[in-house]
């Protein structure tokens, strides 16, 4: 009996439009986050789809150090710090904890949802083994909710290894003779976590300009259970140099242009949505200087570098095996087909 | 057939003999301390206590929750979260894994979270090297680790009940590191004692943080970002729990004593034959059998001589072992590490004895030894020279200022 409560999950409805979304807020005021800081928007939104029967476990970054100051805690939920690379080992060990007591009778059996959130550098850089190893552990129920806001916001603006082709960060400024320093093409992470780990049976990307989506991603999530993983883009004011009141702007460009696509992988099965399924049906995408030209970290570009990443946008769209998610390319199908015989 | 570790200890009554080694000897406490979550990495030679578990998770006798991380990094933190939500918690490493898991062992203290880890003592790289030496234990003596030194298996098996007896106390809530001699110890098999279950549920009483648990009914924030305006405070928070440690150790081993039967008065440290002795030689670990048996061999020869087997190093038992040392005319530590640059260019424990006799009234001279490095066997000839060399100071009541390197080849 308490085995079988051990690995049962919440299950969460998705909300049927904003006018059905619950009320009750468990991350409020006491942070100290930048203005238009969609990083925190995220959180707010994750746990309010969560609800109060939640654990969250947050690795460092600024959604630890700008959210997180001593005596005035924003979480209604329990919260707890984690190392900057330990989202995945964060969300495994309590999971683990839990469990054990749950099924020896040492707790209450409950479904208690555990989510570990960790930035763009302590999720795609260093946690990228923690994570990869938590979801290959189908046991345990977690959800890893990566926050990227494309560099080490926190810290003072430095490149991760999920910022953006040639923007201008402190460890990459634009020079007299080097105008890009950081060539490094931005991690494929969602996919690299579906395709990486066979049995984790959700994988989404989302976006705080859409919130309600964004919401029932999370609660999906908690409902399948095992170790799920999702990857949130969030336009950062501080780090990508722009009026905070384009952050929301910003998010509907990014998923406009193409540049980050909107889907969910349960059980193996990609699904497009938002605005990202229109795209796939045809509809034309908007061109990536829209959205790269509105912020001072690209403003060092030059026409041949838009060229360069509009072309790098384009091959997502029309080479990649699965559009804008996996980029293997196939040899011509008749021939593969033959060589297999 | 030859008793194993995979054989279960009897439910009720009384203790049954087994023939394991020290890795073995903890696995059989951990069933006994019913641990909820244990995690393992491979890296020798630590990693046989990881072995012993998973043989009896499989077999049903122990029910944890047992994950093999994909390193040391998240072996220590897995097990760090699972205790702040209740669950008692095991681990362990070696040398470089050790190493590797640093980071997590810098913030285990502050957190107080009171995990027990097995440090099979193993040489840093480079070169590699399997054998034992204890500068990795001793990378965080100055953090919030409780340290101690077995030197048997039946000091493992014991050791690891006191040890989540004291850590989960809720006076202390801190780690507790328990370093065993990599192959000296961890593989070598002795008779040891293993206790019923019924006799342990009487000794050790359920882990429970109380208020500190990270639960939906207690939603606690946890390590917020504090910087100068509590930072001191905390630490400080930190050195009062490791303080009130020497009265909880002194409680949980008269308190063993008094439910098992067994166990030293002084949980501190081992004297052997330091009586009358004019000479006190001083280590941990595995180093006790040579300098026992060569001070048997020199007292048929008429030398005084006698071993201060130090057990706890973090909280260091500074008052009762000046107390110890004082009576001796010279005494040697033989560190089996080593603190390149540092006073003395001593090792580690010896430096520490220094300190803590600087304010006796009576400081005998104090040689320091550097001995047995990378698992190099520490010879009866090491022992021997040693003692000469403390005779001489003892003679001339000055200790040279210098650190001696023991069965070095120049």
């Amino acid at each position: 009996m308490a085995e079988t409560f051990a690995n049962a999950t919440q299950v969460l409805e998705p909300f049927r439009g904003i006018k059905k979304v619950t009320i009750e807020e468990y991350f409020t005021s006491g942070h100290r986050t930048c203005q238009g800081c969609e990083s925190a928007l995220i959180m707010k939104l994750m746990v309010k789809a969560a609800g109060p029967r939640t654990i969250v476990l947050g690795s460092t970054g600024c959604m630890y150090v700008a959210n997180t100051t001593y005596y005035t805690t924003p979480w209604v939920v329990p919260w707890m710090h984690t190392q900057l690379g330990s989202s995945g080992s964060a969300a495994l060990g309590t999971a683990a904890g839990l469990k054990a007591l749950m099924r020896k009778g040492k707790m209450k059996a409950e479904p208690i949802n555990v989510i570990a959130f960790c930035g763009d550098g302590g999720g795609a850089d260093m946690g990228l083994n923690g994570i990869s190893a938590t979801l290959t552990h189908k046991d345990y129920n977690c959800l890893i909710l990566l926050y990227d806001n494309e560099s080490y916001a926190n810290t003072d603006i430095q490149l991760s290894g999920m910022t953006p082709y040639g923007a201008n960060t402190t460890f990459s400024p634009p020079g007299s003779v080097k105008r890009i320093i950081h060539t490094r093409w931005k991690k494929n992470m969602a996919p690299m976590m579906a395709v990486g780990h066979p049995e984790c049976r959700y994988v989404a990307t989302v976006c705080g300009s859409y919130a309600v989506e964004m919401m029932n991603k999370v609660r999906r999530a908690l409902t399948i259970g095992g170790p799920t993983f999702i990857h949130s883009l969030d336009p950062c004011p501080k780090g990508w140099d722009y009026d905070p009141m384009l952050s929301h702007e910003l998010g509907e460009l990014a998923i406009e242009t193409g540049i980050f696509p909107l889907y969910e992988v349960e059980e193996g099965i990609v699904k497009y949505y938002g605005k990202t399924k229109s795209l796939v049906e045809g509809r034309a995408r908007k061109p990536v200087r829209e959205y790269l030209l509105k912020q001072g970290r690209f403003a060092h570009f030059t026409e041949e570098d838009l060229a360069y990443f509009q072309a790098k946008i384009d091959e997502m769209w029309q080479k990649w095996e699965i559009p804008g998610v996996i980029p293997f390319r196939q040899l011509e199908r008749s021939k593969a087909a033959v060589d297999v015989k | 057939m030859t008793p194993t570790a995979t054989q279960t200890a009897p439910a009720v009554g009384e203790d049954k003999e087994l023939l394991i080694s020290g890795s073995e000897a903890v696995a059989e406490a951990l069933t006994l301390a019913d641990i909820d979550v244990v995690t393992g990495y491979p890296i020798r030679p630590y990693d046989t206590v990881i072995q012993a578990i998973a043989k009896k998770i499989a077999n049903g006798q122990l029910v944890a929750e047992y994950i093999v991380a994909e390193g040391e990094h998240s072996q220590f933190e897995i097990v760090k979260h699972a205790s702040m939500v209740n669950a008692r918690v095991f681990c362990g490493s070696s040398g470089v894994g050790w190493a590797y898991a640093m980071e997590c062992l810098v913030v285990t203290p502050p957190l107080r979270v009171p995990m027990l880890a097995l440090v099979g003592n193993r040489a840093l790289d480079d070169p590699g090297a399997f054998g034992v030496e204890h500068n990795d234990a001793l990378f965080v003596r100055d953090l919030g680790w409780m340290l101690c030194w077995i030197d048997t298996s039946q000091e493992a098996l014991d050791t690891t009940l006191i040890g989540y007896r004291v850590a989960e106390d809720r006076r202390i809530l801190l780690p507790l590191a328990i370093s065993a001699d990599g192959a000296f110890l961890t593989h070598s098999q002795a008779l040891t004692m293993v206790p019923p279950r019924s006799k342990v549920d009487k000794y050790l009483p359920r882990y429970d943080r109380g208020d500190l648990q990270l639960h939906p009914d207690n939603p606690i924030t946890v390590a917020p970002q504090a910087n100068e305006d509590w930072v001191i405070e905390i630490r400080r928070q930190n050195d009062e729990a490791m303080k009130r440690a020497y009265t909880v150790i002194e409680e949980a081993y008269a308190d063993f004593r008094r439910v098992f039967g067994r166990g030293p008065d002084n949980p501190w440290f081992e004297e052997y034959m330091t009586d009358d002795a004019e000479i006190i030689l001083l280590g941990m670990g595995t180093i006790s059998l040579p300098i026992k048996v060569g001070i048997r061999n020199m007292r048929a020869k008429g030398k005084k001589v006698g071993l201060v087997r130090l057990r706890w190093f973090r909280p260091f038992p500074t008052d009762r072992l000046v107390a110890a040392l004082s009576k001796a005319k010279a005494i040697g530590v033989i560190d089996r590490d080593y603190s390149f640059g540092s006073p003395f260019a001593s090792g580690v424990v010896a430096n520490e004895v220094r300190a803590a006799m600087y304010n006796a009234e009576k400081r005998p001279p104090l040689l320091s030894f550097i001995s047995g490095l990378g698992g190099r066997e520490v010879t009866l000839e090491d022992v021997y020279k040693a003692t000469d060399l403390c005779y001489t100071a003892a003679n001339s009541g000055k200790a040279d200022a210098k650190t001696h390197w023991l069965g070095v080849r120049e």
